[in-house]
């Protein structure tokens, strides 16, 4: 009884759509998804959120936070590559997704809708897993475009998201995975591989009604399909990568958002956070600027000569952003945190810090950075870049940076370092 | 026991237990999701199933049907109108892929704000688009042209492509699929 009919009739008839296709595409995902979920959760480490308020925008985690970590400095390039490999992987599984949920589609329309009452449950967990699953690639999406149509903060909804979805496709490879591999050992992949479209046939008859069971004559080869599922990917690939590549291979970025430098010289790496659009102008960063560092119950306040009187130091760091892009290593110079830790009396071991840029609204113009990364020799309050002063859009007259974390965490226009504090307020 | 699960619920209890325990990890993220406007989030991840099920795979596997309709006609076997189909077919899927995935730049939804964020001007992607798209029926142009001359210069082989005008089933070679 549970046993449906191929589909004798209806508009499904493609002679392509069968277990063993649907199965394939389901293996290549069953490797994608992962890797989106691990460099999605790294990324989202990567804020320290634990550390503060200010670094997190999801408070109301709960469990889902329970993995978190000192988010490391080393090595330094990490976070690019992850992000990287995040923002890219996802963008090249979209058509991979949509052929999958093609080769599945005549299970939407399948009747009865409703078998029984466990038919009813695993309906409702197919709609979280597909519901959630392009809510996942739809947000992304648009928020690497930077067009935050969606109905709330990205964070929440793209972490929040993603376990819904997580726990659809735990409980959707359970129940599928072992059909799957019966599926996959029906057809030889190598050979079908080489099946040209007058050699194609349907699959035989499956349970689950995904063969036709009057077939149209096919156009394309299986092997055809899967090429053509493959050069969408490729396609993706080769219009997204270069963002985050840098250098000359920025360019080849052709459809990306940042697929091309704003300017040239030692400056013109790209910019997602202008001065313009954080209202920050040269009246708080001009002739009048100071930079304020407290901690110990002691406050200095220094100008920006007497800033670059202090030992200055460099180090090569990229700046990688939550959306993907990132630059090739910039050569920074400035004072290292833990110098500026030191002059109000931290010397040995170097605290959390609380840094505060004089953008006056917005995320991130506050962050929280861990001891780890403040200890980190590397880790600088930014001067000059490529041997030249900071441009206002980079940072001017001073920015943080620190290896391996996010772009966000790198607040340009500092005003004030709080050593020994992670919060707006907090008395050390 | 079992059967009496078996009858009421229609399937083994392990599939009722692996259910239950992925709606409690689903439910406890859906809670946090649904925090904020509740609703919204709800017609989005709802939406998007039902705008993709409902809309979008009808669109294009209607678009396709069509297509290859209008082309083929009444001679569903011919290779060279098949052929002629696929070198369509493939070069518009890469076509719209990108346009789908790359929809906010390509459409300047987010225009201003890209231009204030990046300093880049938002309006060179739709035009990067339609020559990407120029390019890749070009090539596939090219391609079909390449493998008709080829067939052709092969004079007898039928079964590689068959003259259009010959009709339904005189063409084919006799272990083709009827």
């Amino acid at each position: 009884m549970r046993v449906l009919p191929p589909s004798s009739a209806g508009p499904w008839r493609s002679p392509l759509r069968g277990p063993w296709l649907t199965s394939v595409l389901g293996m290549v995902l069953l490797v994608g998804i992962p890797v989106l979920f691990v460099t999605g959760l790294l990324s989202y480490a990567a804020y320290n959120p634990d550390l503060s308020p200010v670094n997190d925008k999801t408070p109301d985690k709960g469990l889902l936070g329970l993995y978190l970590f000192s988010w490391p400095t080393h090595p330094y390039w990490l976070y690019r590559l992850t992000q990287g490999i995040h923002v890219t992987f996802g963008i090249m599984l979209v058509p991979v997704l949509l052929a999958k949920l093609w080769s599945v589609v005549p299970k939407l329309f399948a009747l009865p809708p409703l078998r029984s009452v466990g038919h009813a449950l695993e309906r409702l967990s197919l709609l979280l897993l597909v519901g959630g699953g392009l809510f996942e690639f739809t947000t992304g999406l648009l928020n690497v475009q930077l067009d935050y149509v969606f109905p709330g903060s990205f964070y929440p909804l793209h972490f929040y998201g993603a376990w819904v979805f997580l726990g659809a496709v735990l409980a959707h490879v359970a129940l599928r995975l072992p059909a799957a591999l019966r599926a996959i050992r029906t057809l030889d992949l190598r050979a079908e591989l080489r099946t040209p479209t007058v050699r194609t046939r349907p699959e035989p008859a499956d349970a689950g009604g995904l063969v036709p069971g009057r077939p149209a004559e096919p156009t394309m080869s299986r092997r055809g399909a899967l090429g053509m599922v493959g050069l969408g990917s490729a396609a993706l690939f080769l219009v997204t990568a270069g963002q985050s590549v840098g250098g000359p291979l920025r360019r080849t970025a052709l459809l990306a958002p940042h697929g091309r430098a704003p300017g040239s010289g030692p400056n013109g790496f790209p910019v997602n956070k202008t001065a313009a659009a954080a209202r920050v102008g040269l009246r708080d960063t001009g002739a009048g600027w100071r930079l304020t560092v407290r901690g110990n119950g002691h406050t200095v306040r220094l100008t920006l000569d007497e800033l670059r009187r202090l030992p200055q130091h460099g180090s090569s760091l990229p700046i990688a952003c939550v959306e993907g892009w990132s630059t090739g290593d910039q050569y920074w110079e400035g004072v290292r945190l833990r110098d500026l830790a030191a002059l109000v009396g931290h010397h040995a071991d170097a605290p959390d810090v609380f840094v505060e840029s004089v953008q006056p609204a917005g995320s991130f113009r506050a962050v929280a950075l861990r001891a780890n990364q403040v200890g980190d020799p590397r880790s600088l309050l930014a001067l000059r870049v490529g041997g030249a002063d900071l441009s206002l859009d980079h940072g001017r007259p001073a920015r943080v940076i620190v290896p391996n974390a996010p772009g966000v965490m790198n607040t340009k226009w500092v005003r004030r370092l709080t050593f020994g504090s992670t919060d707006v307020g907090e008395r050390t | 026991m079992k059967r009496l699960l078996r009858t009421l619920y229609g399937e083994p209890p392990l599939h009722l237990t692996v259910l239950l325990t992925s709606f409690v990890l689903c439910g406890y993220a859906l809670a946090r999701l649904l925090a904020g406007d509740w609703w919204a989030v709800l017609q989005w991840l709802v939406g998007a199933a039902l705008v993709h099920d409902l809309v979008l795979v009808p669109l294009y596997a209607g678009a396709d049907w069509l297509f290859h309709r209008v082309v083929c006609g009444r001679r569903p076997r011919s290779r060279a109108r098949t052929a002629l189909v696929l070198h369509v077919r493939v070069p518009a899927f890469v076509s719209l892929l990108l346009l789908l995935v790359h929809w906010p730049l390509i459409s300047q939804a987010a225009g201003r704000r890209y231009r204030a964020a990046t300093l880049l001007a938002p309006d060179v992607f739709l035009g990067r688009w339609l020559l990407i798209t120029a390019v890749l029926f070009t090539v596939s142009g090219l391609l079909l042209a390449l493998r008709t001359w080829r067939a052709r210069r092969r004079p007898g082989s039928a079964e590689v492509l068959p003259s259009a005008d010959v009709p339904v089933g005189t063409g084919r070679p006799a272990r083709h699929r009827s």
